[in-house]
């Protein structure tokens, strides 16, 4: 590869760097996004899988199952195939007139956020299972209420035990969205097809977006590990 | 429903099955061998270093990037295509694999070093006492610790790499998911054929998980007549 | 504690956002358009992200003839004619070939380009079909018979590339592939080139039209040949797609493509664009 071809990459009118970086915001964007819907959703997966009745605790079962047993990318043209037809029926349920269309960022959110909501949910059930029982009673024995003994004793040692399976669920994101050009979204992986195809350099866009994955994976990676030795502080193995 | 359509759906998408598989398992030995290599590197100052930025580099990207950088990536280099490599990066089916054994020996290389970290020390020093050698040790003592220490996240790994088998529909080869998007461009019927192909892959992942489990089972001596682990 | 709070109320926000974001009515009256963006020389992308090539000056044409306001996306071809039928957007500008399969879920203008499809190969592998230059009839039988023998002698064992789900992928697992030619599809168009030019294909097959524009880039090293094939799975020519049941537009545009065509405006864009005249007289 000639050097020349590096102009390519550059940010002049005939360089796609400016473009590149744009797709780079966007698969950031989608990732936080996406990386929120499935937190929230998450949660209340394993809510219902450690406190629901009988019925909520084996319909949160089956999501997990079968969204940890389907590849990413079923789920997503599923999503993509079949998601309007979704979108439109809730929307005339709500009273709202049609036509109802959502936009390729709002698709590309959900999609990964539904796969992601099912590994978040196992990270933060496991957190929370891992809390020692009696710390549990000990704040009953003195009277917390519910709330409070989540907010002050469960939510903080869960949140540390969880903060390394989040960090993973976060990397997991952040590279699933590589998948939902499909939707019409123009993040990293979609821009550096089309570069590479009008280009017909392959090798060195190709290249370019692993440098942008590798960015924000390296980056989000650091911030995980500081929020993790932040939270260990106080603690017996705190400080490592 | 239409049931007809549903029954031939699930035929056709059966017939990608056989690749699907192949890529899975293959890709899973490829890989494994690869981590362990990796792991055995780490023992040395330069070996830590490349191990430690292969992970890095291989975990960090999307799979899907590296596969067109192996497939159109890759061939675009005149020296490549003269190499005695090309007869087999000619073909889309080599390079999915070779993608697959490099992207899972990052993961698995990952698992194995924390399986092998949580050897205690002790056991080793006792074999090294008892005179083994090396190899013996590592045969018999610190392998098989670490790698039942690393069977929860590997059964895990074993699964994920199943659902990644399906982006080598991406370089024109003919899987499970390769048939199904060719059946959706032909027949616009694409909810219908991606549950179908849906359930095939749910189907085998749940069948890994319960063997995994029962595996893990066998392994634990120590949890026999327990109820919880 | 307080990192768990605002992640949940950015959570709750953000799907506060996706419901408000859901409903997009369609009273804006601006048409939209959909194109790939990567079929050169109909259409292309810059990399400012602006999109070019014949069918964009052909639509801004058409769109001041019938008096329209519009805008362009694009889109990847999986999922292109599904998202119209999904009313993504109104219609579909990319190359795309009238097909029976296809009139039963989408509507069509008249065609633009009525070009046939061929076959190009690397000047280095010797490779060479007959009848290069003519065209072939797919309706015709005799005639379509001695033509697939021809190329199937030369072609048996050898692997040839194709766009996923087009008239040409068609053709070749009807009349090519039962005759011991391995065909490979591709999810994008241009891959189809990049592969040949790699020597992972024998031979790629496409329009006319898009194999001249390859050639025109890479005219020392490759080349077009075999007879060029019309009607039958091959279509009627590529048209504007519309919803099923939306003939106010296809009207509306059938009548600008056929004044373009009358005041030779078509074949001036033609010749600009792939210089020959593809397009039909209307």
């Amino acid at each position: 590869m000639e050097f020349g071809k590096l102009a390519l990459l550059g940010f002049g009118p005939e360089g796609w760097g400016l473009v590149l970086v744009r797709a780079g915001l966007m698969t950031l964007a989608v990732s936080v996004a996406a990386f929120v819907f499935g937190l929230g959703l998450g949660i209340l997966i394993a809510w219902a899988r450690i406190g629901g009745n009988a019925v909520l605790r084996r319909l949160a079962e089956v999501y997990v199952v079968v969204l940890r047993g389907v590849p990413d990318i079923l789920v997503i043209y599923l999503f993509y195939f079949g998601g309007r037809q979704v979108v439109t029926a809730i929307g005339t349920g709500l009273g709202f007139e049609g036509p109802f269309d959502i936009s390729g960022f709002v698709a590309g959110m959900l999609a990964i956020g539904l796969i992601s909501a099912a590994g978040q949910s196992e990270v933060l059930r496991g957190a929370y299972q891992a809390v020692p029982k009696g710390m549990v009673e000990a704040g009953r024995v003195v009277g917390m209420t519910r709330l409070t003994l989540f907010r002050r004793v469960i939510a903080p040692q869960a949140m540390t035990t969880a903060l390394p399976g989040m960090g993973n669920q976060w990397q997991s994101v952040i590279k699933e969205t590589a998948l939902v050009s499909v939707t019409g979204l123009v993040e990293t992986m979609r821009q550096v097809s089309v570069a590479a195809g009008t280009t017909q350099e392959h090798f060195l866009f190709y290249a370019a977006g692993a440098v942008i994955y590798l960015c924000i994976t390296t980056v989000s990676d650091q911030i995980f590990r500081f929020a993790e030795r932040r939270s260990l502080r106080g603690h017996p193995q705190g400080g490592m | 429903m239409d049931f007809t359509f549903l029954g031939d759906m699930f035929a056709s998408l059966l017939k990608g099955l056989p690749l699907t598989l192949n890529f899975w398992v293959l890709s899973l030995l490829g890989g494994g061998t690869l981590a362990l290599i990796l792991n055995l590197m780490r023992t040395t100052r330069i070996g830590n270093a490349v191990a430690g930025a292969y992970v890095f580099v291989f975990r960090g990207t999307p799979l899907l990037i590296q596969i067109f950088m192996i497939y159109y990536g890759l061939a675009g280099f005149g020296f490549v295509r003269q190499s005695f490599l090309w007869p087999f990066l000619r073909e889309p089916y080599w390079c999915g694999l070779l993608a697959l054994i490099l992207n899972d020996a990052a993961y698995t290389s990952e698992i194995l070093r924390g399986g092998l970290r949580a050897v205690p020390k002790g056991a080793v020093e006792a074999g090294r006492v008892s005179g083994m050698t090396r190899f013996a040790i590592l045969r018999r003592i610190t392998l098989p610790l670490a790698f039942r220490q690393a069977l929860p996240a590997y059964s895990n790994e074993v699964i994920s790499m199943l659902k990644a088998t399906a982006l080598v529909s991406t370089i024109t080869l003919m899987d499970m998911t390769g048939i199904a998007r060719a059946a959706i461009s032909e027949t616009w019927r694409a909810v219908e054929i991606l549950l179908c192909a849906a359930a095939i892959y749910l189907a085998i992942s749940l069948l890994v998980t319960r063997f995994s489990a029962w595996f893990e089972r066998r392994l634990s001596p120590w949890h026999f007549g327990r109820t919880t682990p | 504690m307080t990192l768990t709070r605002s992640t949940f109320l950015r959570a709750a926000l953000a799907a506060a956002v996706a419901l408000t974001a859901a409903p997009v009515l369609a009273q804006d009256k601006k048409l939209v358009f959909a194109t790939e963006g990567a079929f050169p020389p109909f259409n292309m992308t810059r990399p400012d992200g602006t999109l070019y090539g014949f069918e964009l000056d052909m639509l801004d044409e058409v769109a001041k003839r019938a008096g329209f306001e519009y805008e362009v996306i694009s889109q990847a071809w999986d999922g292109m004619i599904q998202g119209l039928v999904d009313g993504k957007y109104d219609a579909v500008v990319d190359s795309v070939t009238i097909t029976g399969k296809r009139l039963e879920v989408v509507d069509f203008s008249l065609p633009y380009t009525t070009g046939g499809s061929t076959f190009a190969v690397m000047k280095e592998s010797g490779l060479e079909l007959d009848g290069t230059g003519t065209f072939v009839d797919l309706t015709e039988e005799a005639p379509t018979e001695a033509a697939i023998n021809a190329i199937a002698e030369k072609l048996a064992g050898k692997t040839v590339g194709v766009h996923v789900a087009t008239i040409q992928a068609d053709f070749l697992a009807t009349y090519l592939e039962p005759k011991g030619v391995t065909i490979r599809t591709y999810p994008n168009g241009p891959d189809v080139y990049q592969d040949l030019m790699n020597g992972r294909l024998d031979a790629g097959m496409a329009s006319v039209t898009n194999i001249s524009a390859f050639l025109e880039k890479n005219t020392e090293t490759a080349m077009a040949t075999g007879p060029s094939f019309k009607g039958g799975v091959m279509g009627a020519g590529a048209a504007f797609v519309v919803q099923k049941g939306n003939a106010e537009l296809a009207d509306k545009i059938s009548a600008a493509l056929k004044s373009m065509s009358d005041d030779g405006t078509l074949e001036a864009l033609s010749n600009q664009w792939f210089g020959m005249v593809v397009t039909p007289k209307l």
